[in-house]
């Protein structure tokens, strides 16, 4: 059993940091993932976890101590938001190659310009490319439970990869929810203590780390990475089938909700997945037959167990809090992929909505699940929910 | 060199074992060639330590080695450049304060060693 505590989505991450305890954390100040460190910063200041914060000028110099801290063993996180995210984009890039299992929050918020410090998911689509585990959360507590999760995934021998938790910023970092956490000692002996195999401090292995490598070793790097990658699957549900122990909760590649009968499905990323929820439930008491998927692990993504949710269902709309100009949205484009290999495939109608912090109603989900099971619908042309004009 | 690994014996990010370099010869990256005269070397050392790639060797000689003025230079001297690293920067050409190094291209230096 755990303690409910109320606190926000921020507050919930810096929880889960102190009972994981990381060696090493290497942070800089960004709206709205801010109150993530300055609540671990207390930690700190009180003595109640042994970590080694250290205060840099950039998060470019962030994320290279963080990865310095990780090669030489230790245990190392960060956290940061949009334009911090963008600034140690270099270092986020080379990280996976390293095969270091760095584990960071990213409390999502637009990137600019213009400029703007409320939630889309600008910031984290544009690194869904580059190998890092990618990890949704829909409210506090999914973003503390998530980040137990990530660690055991990112550190275990199969995977040695990097690992992101995503929450909305403000909407999940900022409000304040009842989140229980549970006891210190369970969570601690689950999450354990990095294993020192691969330290660069451990003089008896003397080892040259991010040595250049060319034309005739790259491409055969990148295999082992996207082998790593290929094994996220089943470490995951094993290392959530560990924490289901403690939390009595489970841990899917994503979630359904009332999908079994529906006649439309929206597929939407974090906070806003609630607001479908309650869509459902209001579209289900008007006996219109709808339901939700929401992903949860994005990369690497479950394709062909979205697949087997998604095969019967007439039309599935896709929310995206985020544009690839000139492309199909970020997770649009995942579910077009889910569905191209079946002979029926349903219908498809991509849907941008939230960007800049933009508020969505359950009512305006509402319109979209009623615009879904009209029937019109046009795969070619994204649609925008509450644009004016 | 080896063999070229296969993706599944890659050692986890890539790390490798020290002095990996070793086995990796830039010679052939050359396009000039430092000639080393000998008669004319005073075996201070300067090209050794300006050398970028390590690639003149040295060694500790008893009896010595006849240079410059037909003198003969005991404890440590220079022996020929290893082509197998020397990638013809001539840096050592450049700092040799007797000019006993001189930077000839590549190809002139294979065709004299044909009409050898």
């Amino acid at each position: 059993m755990g303690v409910m505590k109320a606190i926000t989505g921020a507050e919930a991450a810096a929880e889960a940091m102190r009972q994981i305890n990381p060696d090493v954390v290497v942070a800089y100040p960004i709206t709205p993932q801010t109150p993530i460190v300055e609540q671990f910063a207390k930690f700190v200041a009180d003595g109640v976890v042994d970590t080694e914060m250290v205060p840099v000028e950039s998060e470019h110099s962030a994320m290279s101590a963080t990865v310095g801290a990780e090669a030489a063993g230790a245990r190392a996180m960060s956290a940061t938001s949009s334009q911090g995210l963008a600034l140690m984009w270099e270092i986020v890039a080379a990280t996976p190659g390293l095969r270091l299992p760095v584990v960071m929050s990213l409390v999502n918020r637009t990137l600019s310009a213009p400029l703007n410090i409320h939630c889309d998911h600008s910031d984290v689509m544009g690194i869904t490319t580059l190998g890092w585990i990618q990890i949704f959360s829909e409210n506090a507590q999914e973003v503390y439970e998530n980040l137990l999760l990530a660690v055991r995934v990112a550190e275990d021998p199969r995977i040695q990869l990097p690992a992101m938790v995503n929450q909305d910023g403000f909407i999940t970092s900022h409000a304040v929810e009842p989140v229980e956490i549970f006891e210190d000692d369970a969570v601690r002996s689950y999450v354990g203590v990095r294993s020192m195999e691969r330290a660069l401090l451990d003089l008896r292995h003397i080892e040259t780390i991010g040595a250049m490598v060319l034309p005739d070793y790259l491409l055969e790097a990148k295999r082992a990475q996207e082998e790593a990658m290929s094994h996220v699957f089943e470490v995951y549900a094993e290392a959530g089938r560990e924490l289901t122990a403690i939390t009595g909760h489970a841990y899917p590649f994503f979630e359904t909700y009332k999908t079994e009968d529906a006649d439309a499905v929206i597929v939407v990323l974090n906070s806003a997945a609630g607001t479908a929820k309650v869509a459902v439930d209001a579209m289900r008491a008007r006996g219109k037959k709808v339901g939700v998927l929401k992903p949860i692990l994005f990369r690497p993504f479950p394709y062909a167990a979205v697949r087997d949710v998604l095969k019967n269902v007439p039309v599935v709309g896709v929310l995206d809090r985020s544009m690839d100009f000139g492309a199909y949205a970020p997770v649009y484009s995942e579910i077009r992929n889910v569905l191209y290999d079946m002979d029926k495939r349903p219908a498809t109608q991509s849907y941008i909505y939230g960007l800049g912090g933009r508020d969505i109603m359950s009512t305006e989900v509402e319109s979209v699940f009623d615009e879904l099971l009209s029937g019109t619908v046009d795969p070619e042309h994204q649609r925008y929910v509450g644009l004016r004009g | 060199m080896s063999a070229k690994k296969n993706w599944q014996d890659l050692e986890l990010g890539v790390i490798l074992p020290p002095a990996t370099s070793v086995g990796y010869k830039t010679g052939g990256w050359r396009v000039f060639r430092p000639v080393w005269d000998p008669s004319q070397c005073i075996h201070c050392m300067i090209c050794v330590n300006y050398c970028p790639d390590m690639a003149i060797p040295i060694e500790k000689s008893e009896e010595g080695a006849v240079g410059k003025g037909g003198r003969l230079y005991k404890g440590t001297v220079r022996k020929e450049t290893n082509f197998d690293y020397c990638k013809g920067c001539g840096i050592c050409a450049t700092e040799c304060p007797s000019k006993c190094l001189t930077m000839i291209r590549e190809e002139e230096a294979e065709q004299a060693s044909c009409k050898l």
